[in-house]
């Protein structure tokens, strides 16, 4: 690969995919979770390429996004297993096909 | 690239594939943090050491344990009996796999026109933290607020309703 | 426009013969203030008929003595009245009476005999309970046939002529509940009809060749020279002059009213109507227009008489005329040798009769048919009143072998009776009958064409002789075999009897060799009294001839039958003698059950190949495009179910179905919402590359 950036963001993509494939195809409410966060890592991982790669890194801009992704991942994730949790509770299941009461 | 390049790709990805086909939860979240791992270690090798340890902090620190903790809490150890992916599981693969292919090609075709600067870029954690508290103190100060709000909620939302009906 | 017209010197117009149209109009306006009354009021009926009736013979007598008059003063009295009735372009159509000799003395007959035959009805229809409307009809009828009697103009004529065969249907269906009565009366109206084609059409022949409807009309009519000899000069077929071939039409019409041998078969059947209909119209008058009519028109039968020097009675007309009566004559003789109904065997005497007036117009011209015509009128309008006083003493009993020994319990019947028998069969002398027949007989045998008619003729008196004289014995001599007590019938039907027998006995005289009023008044010539008449050989021959035609027929039956009174179950005394011929007349020579093979069959076939027609093919096409519309129908049905509305209800349906696998979007699981928003965000940026590309 002449250019390391694209490498770096065929990794990115795969993972993203991964994550993807595995929130759309995966029963359990922490598994879609799962997906996301592998996500928003591909993301993260997207954006530091670009950085280092790109015009200007001294000015931080991906770095910042980056970190700013991380810690709001991280936010989002204990709120949505909290209500994954709360949900048990209710449902007695996680199991994503039994819940259709959106439906209609 | 380097053979470090692709063997931690290889570690990344293979993590990540084991997080989402894995059948037992708890074996995939923890095949979920050795694909944080490898994140964390391409960041480091594209120079963002803080990024890095950053997400070696939160995300193997935080993330993943609070994964299995949930686990746990919902008896996710437990394997389903009618199998954990959904009957429609080509379709979402389809899709995801349509996915990838989209960016693939739309790296592919940008190849030529990615910058690709050489020098790497001396950036301390004294900048890092001189940008935070100029630049992006607001950012900054939201994201704060968010964390609280995020830790609040997720407190009210998981605990035990005792008065209310079920 | 009206003039009298005379041979020798002018007229001037005279009233009464602008007044002569009263005399049949009279009677025919009774005859419609009568169909008006209620049935109670048969006093009002009968009395209205017979004062019109009454008038019209006051009238018809003063328009006799005119003509008497101008007679004895030599004139030859043809006074016509004509007058247009409707106008069509240039021609119109004219009608029109005209009273000379002829019509004068038929009128006074019809007149006569009319009344005498209306008193009798009164007496005879007293028990029946349409009293009025027998009365109407009969007035009808006298006034259609004064019409005809009077008329001028052909077609006048036969408007009357059809009117008289109306009333006479109407007459002999008068009880019409009767289904043989009902079917008489058709029969009657469908063969008269048959004869009034052909009578038709030599009306409209006629008029095409000649150009006028009137006979006479001051040289200009059809019946005059010119008009004659413009039809001799045009030949048609078989040797006929357009006069002969015209006149054969006429003739057939004539034919048909005067029940002459093939179309007689409705006269017998006619009987089923009450009795003084028999007698006025089937003896009387109405069968006598038929002869009447030849009478007009002789001249026109009688044009170019050019075989046998010229003589009278040899043109192709007349000579049919006189075979077919002859035949008639003789035919209708043997019948009623074989009958057992007293009117049927008097019915069977008309046509025989008529048969002889026939004859005696084609050999010997108008005088010799219209004397017989006068003198039948008279007896046999005896003869069926008679009947009808026997029928009505024998309580409604009309076959002759139920009856018998009648004479003492029915004096004045049975004399008046056997006088009209006497004249019928012409005893000499004292009766009428024999003088007319005579009349016959003689100028049959000086016809110069053939001598059979004049055997024929001579045959068929000894038949009328044999047969009336069987009548006679079975009805009033030997013991009587009938139900209840025969008795006497009321004056008001005998007194009429009287009358009728005085003239039969007395119109002899005008006829007479030795002074031959009759003819002489007819012919337009003067009459002698010429005793010496009676000496002539050849009459005496015919004396002689007549004698011994009565005493044969008359002692023959009186053998057979005489005093003895045969039961109606005993065969008949001829018929043990002859039974196969006996057998024959007793079925009218088969000639009805003929008919009813050849012209019936064939009419009842033609009938029902006209009804399969209608229903086959004419309602099998108007089924057949019923049917096309039923199926276009059908086809716009089927088109409109499937795909107007199947097409509407298939596009609901599938906006239906469409609507139900969209809403499987909202199936409420996130992970399907994922995958669309994945879906929708490749597709987005998918495009938005594919736009930005340089």
């Amino acid at each position: 690969m002449a250019n390391p950036l694209t490498g770096y963001l065929i990794v990115a993509a795969l993972v993203f995919a991964i994550g993807l494939a595995g929130a759309l195809t995966r029963r359990n409410a922490i598994m879609v979770l799962i997906g996301i966060e592998l996500m928003l890592n591909a993301a993260n991982l997207n954006l530091i390429a670009f950085w280092r790669y790109g015009r200007h890194p001294e000015v931080l801009t991906g770095m910042m996004f980056a970190i700013f992704s991380i810690a709001v991942a991280a936010a989002e994730a204990a709120v949505g297993l909290g209500l994954v949790i709360s949900i048990y509770r209710h449902a007695k299941t996680t199991d994503l096909e039994q819940m259709n009461r959106m439906k209609g | 690239m380097g053979f470090v390049f692709y063997l931690i790709s290889t570690f990344t990805v293979g993590g990540a594939l084991a997080a989402v086909l894995l059948k037992n939860l708890v074996h995939a979240a923890l095949a979920l943090t050795v694909a944080f791992f490898g994140l964390a270690l391409l960041f480091l090798r594209l120079d963002a050491q803080f990024a890095g340890f950053a997400q070696i902090l939160v995300y193997v620190g935080a993330v993943a344990i609070l994964v299995v903790f949930a686990i746990l809490l919902t008896r996710g150890s437990e394997l389903p009996k009618e199998g954990v992916f959904s009957k429609t599981w080509l379709v979402g693969l389809a899709i995801a796999a349509g996915v990838f292919a989209l960016l693939a090609w739309a790296v592919l075709q940008a190849a030529p026109w990615l910058p690709q600067e050489k020098a790497a870029p001396t950036v301390t954690v004294n900048d890092i933290g001189n940008a935070l508290m100029s630049r992006y103190v607001l950012p900054l100060e939201i994201v704060a607020v968010l964390l609280t709000a995020a830790l609040l909620g997720a407190v009210i939302v998981a605990m035990h309703e005792k008065e209310r009906s079920r | 426009m009206q003039e009298a017209m005379a041979f020798t010197p002018q007229l001037d117009a005279s009233s009464i013969a602008q007044w002569l149209w009263l005399i049949p109009a009279v009677p025919i306006v009774s005859s419609g203030i009568i169909a008006l009354l209620k049935q109670p009021r048969r006093k009002m009926a009968s009395g209205l008929a017979i004062g019109s009736l009454g008038f019209s013979l006051i009238v018809a007598i003063a328009a006799f003595a005119h003509v008497l008059s101008g007679w004895s003063h030599g004139f030859a009295v043809r006074e016509v009245v004509n007058f247009s009735w409707i106008q069509v372009g240039a021609q119109s159509v004219e009608l029109g009476w005209v009273l000379d000799p002829l019509s004068a003395v038929m009128m006074v007959m019809v007149c006569f005999v009319g009344l005498l035959i209306f008193i009798y009805s009164t007496g005879y229809m007293e028990h029946d309970e349409n009293y009025t409307r027998f009365f109407c009809f009969l007035a009808l009828f006298a006034g259609a046939m004064l019409g005809v009697v009077i008329s001028n103009s052909i077609l006048l004529l036969f408007m009357c002529w059809e009117l008289v065969g109306l009333t006479s249907y109407l007459l002999i269906g008068f009880w019409y509940q009767k289904p043989a009565a009902a079917a008489a009366a058709k029969k009657a109206f469908v063969t008269t009809r048959v004869g009034d084609i052909f009578f038709l059409l030599g009306i409209v022949w006629l008029f095409a060749q000649t150009g006028t409807l009137l006979f006479y009309d001051h040289g200009a009519g059809s019946l005059e020279s010119l008009a004659l000899g413009g039809l001799l000069v045009h030949q048609s077929h078989w040797g006929l002059t357009a006069a002969g071939a015209i006149g054969l039409l006429i003739f057939a019409g004539a034919a048909g009213k005067s029940g002459q041998l093939p179309l007689h078969v409705w006269l017998p059947d006619a009987m089923e109507g009450p009795t003084p209909v028999s007698a006025l119209i089937h003896a009387a008058t109405m069968v006598a227009a038929g002869v009447y009519l030849i009478a007009r028109v002789y001249s026109l039968m009688s044009a170019g008489a050019v075989a046998h020097g010229g003589a009278a009675g040899t043109t192709t007309a007349l000579m049919v005329v006189t075979w077919v009566g002859a035949a008639t004559a003789l035919f209708a003789a043997l019948v009623a040798v074989a009958q057992n109904d007293i009117k049927r065997i008097l019915a069977y005497s008309t046509v025989s009769q008529l048969g002889y007036m026939m004859a005696g117009l084609g050999v010997g011209g108008v005088a010799v048919g219209m004397f017989h015509l006068i003198t039948h009128a008279f007896f046999k309008a005896l003869l069926f009143m008679g009947a009808g006083s026997v029928i009505h003493g024998a309580h409604e009993e009309q076959d002759i072998r139920k009856m018998g020994g009648m004479k003492p319990a029915m004096p004045w019947t049975f004399a008046t009776y056997a006088v009209g028998m006497l004249a019928l069969c012409g005893v000499p002398i004292f009766f009428s009958g024999f003088w007319s027949k005579d009349a016959i007989l003689e100028s049959a045998h000086q016809w110069p064409v053939a001598q059979a008619p004049y055997y024929m003729l001579i045959f068929g008196a000894v038949l009328t002789a044999f047969y009336m004289t069987r009548q006679l014995s079975y009805v009033f001599f030997g013991a009587y075999r009938g139900h209840g007590q025969a008795h006497e019938s009321p004056r008001v039907m005998t007194g009429p009897l009287v009358i009728l027998a005085f003239f039969a006995m007395a119109l002899g005289v005008i006829g007479t060799p030795a002074w031959p009023w009759f003819r002489s008044f007819l012919e337009n010539h003067a009459a002698e009294v010429e005793m010496h008449a009676f000496a002539e050989s050849a009459w005496l021959m015919l004396l002689l001839t007549s004698c011994v035609i009565v005493a044969v027929g008359i002692g023959l039956a009186w053998w057979l039958y005489g005093d003895k009174s045969p039961r109606a179950e005993e065969p008949d005394a001829l018929e043990k003698a002859i039974p196969p011929v006996w057998t024959v007349f007793a079925n009218r020579i088969y000639v009805d059950e003929l008919y009813g093979v050849t012209v019936i069959a064939f009419y009842y076939w033609w009938a029902k190949v006209a009804d399969w027609i209608d229903r086959n093919i004419w309602g099998g096409i108007v089924a057949g495009i019923t049917l096309l519309f039923k199926v276009w129908a059908q086809v716009n049905r089927f088109l409109d179910t499937n795909m107007v509305d199947g097409g509407f209800d298939k596009g609901c349906e599938e906006l239906y179905n469409g609507g139900g696998i969209l809403a499987r979007i909202q199936n409420g699981r996130g992970q399907i919402y994922l995958r669309l928003l994945a879906v929708a965000v490749v597709v987005l940026a998918a495009i938005l590359i594919w736009s930005g590309r340089p």
